[in-house]
């Protein structure tokens, strides 16, 4: 049993960063669904706020570490090019899934679109911690704020959620090994 | 007896309207460097081994900075109308999500 340096990345940034993103998430969401007058006492407002602070604060950072990751570490190894006559593609894996008909879609679709819709994630945790953040008790009495911050969070967990399935079935097909 | 002093709308209404322009400028930029490909490799390699992806999304990260700055400024002790602004902030970040969608941004691919 082995794990390469550069699969121990692979691991870091899809399995635990993303993940953890995606597994906080129903969290998230309902910590902000339940900031409701009607749900809460000022005591359980004010223990409820601390800890919802710190948990989106926590995953904006998860998500960024993700794309950070992901982007200026894995896919470096991911787009390789190999030298002229290599014939064995193992190690480059973008060559890899071009070299057959039957794959090159995991990169034409799968690739493009995850490498690129991964970034929406980020910047929309981000303004929904800050916000809640700034904000604080405040959002009890702020439906359409709560509304637009579940909103967001939602579209950020679903980016999310679409780079980390195709990162998936991308690994399984061609591994960065 | 204490009075509760309540933040304005417009430092969120910012936050929100920001992320959603960087969104679509993620969109956007994407879309573009399908379009341009010379363009793409000569102007967003900013860190070779990640090729054209470092340039776009550390623009996007750049744009969506500046208008978050701009805007936060302005809002900042001003009540805006929220509800309009947080609907353009959505419809902004689908955007940026379809400017991202290969079936989408094939479409201005430069014929082969």
């Amino acid at each position: 049993m082995e794990v390469t340096f550069r699969e121990s990345w692979g691991v870091l940034h899809g399995l635990i960063f993303g993940a953890l993103f995606l597994l906080a998430f129903s969290g998230g969401i309902v910590g902000l669904y339940s900031l409701r007058p009607e749900f809460l006492t000022a005591e359980g407002l004010k223990e409820r706020m601390g800890r919802l602070k710190v948990w989106v604060s926590s995953m904006a950072a998860i998500v960024w570490a993700t794309v950070l990751s992901g982007t200026y570490i894995v896919y470096p190894w991911y787009r390789a090019k190999p030298a002229e006559g290599t014939t064995d593609l193992s190690t480059y894996p973008r060559s890899l899934l071009l070299s057959a008909e039957n794959t090159a879609e995991w990169h034409k679709f799968g690739m493009e679109f995850k490498e690129h819709v991964a970034w929406i994630a980020p910047i929309a945790a981000t303004v929904v911690a800050y916000v809640i953040v700034v904000y604080g008790p405040q959002l009890v009495k702020e439906p359409k704020m709560r509304k637009a911050l579940m909103n967001f969070f939602v579209i950020a967990f679903t980016a999310a959620a679409i780079a980390g399935v195709l990162g998936a079935f991308i690994t399984k097909a061609a591994p960065v090994r | 007896m204490t009075t509760e002093t309540l933040l304005k709308n417009g430092k969120a209404a910012a936050a929100l309207l920001a992320g959603g322009i960087g969104a679509a400028f993620m969109g956007f930029i994407t879309t573009l460097s399908i379009a341009l490909p010379d363009f793409s490799k000569a102007y967003l390699s900013w860190y070779n081994p990640a090729g054209p992806l470092s340039g776009k999304t550390t623009l996007t990260v750049i744009v969506w900075l500046i208008v978050w700055a701009v805007l936060g400024k302005q809002w900042q002790d001003k009540d805006v109308d929220f509800d309009k602004i947080a609907m353009i902030a959505i419809v902004l970040l689908l955007l940026g999500i379809l400017g991202t969608f290969p079936p989408f941004f094939d479409i201005f691919a430069p014929a082969a």
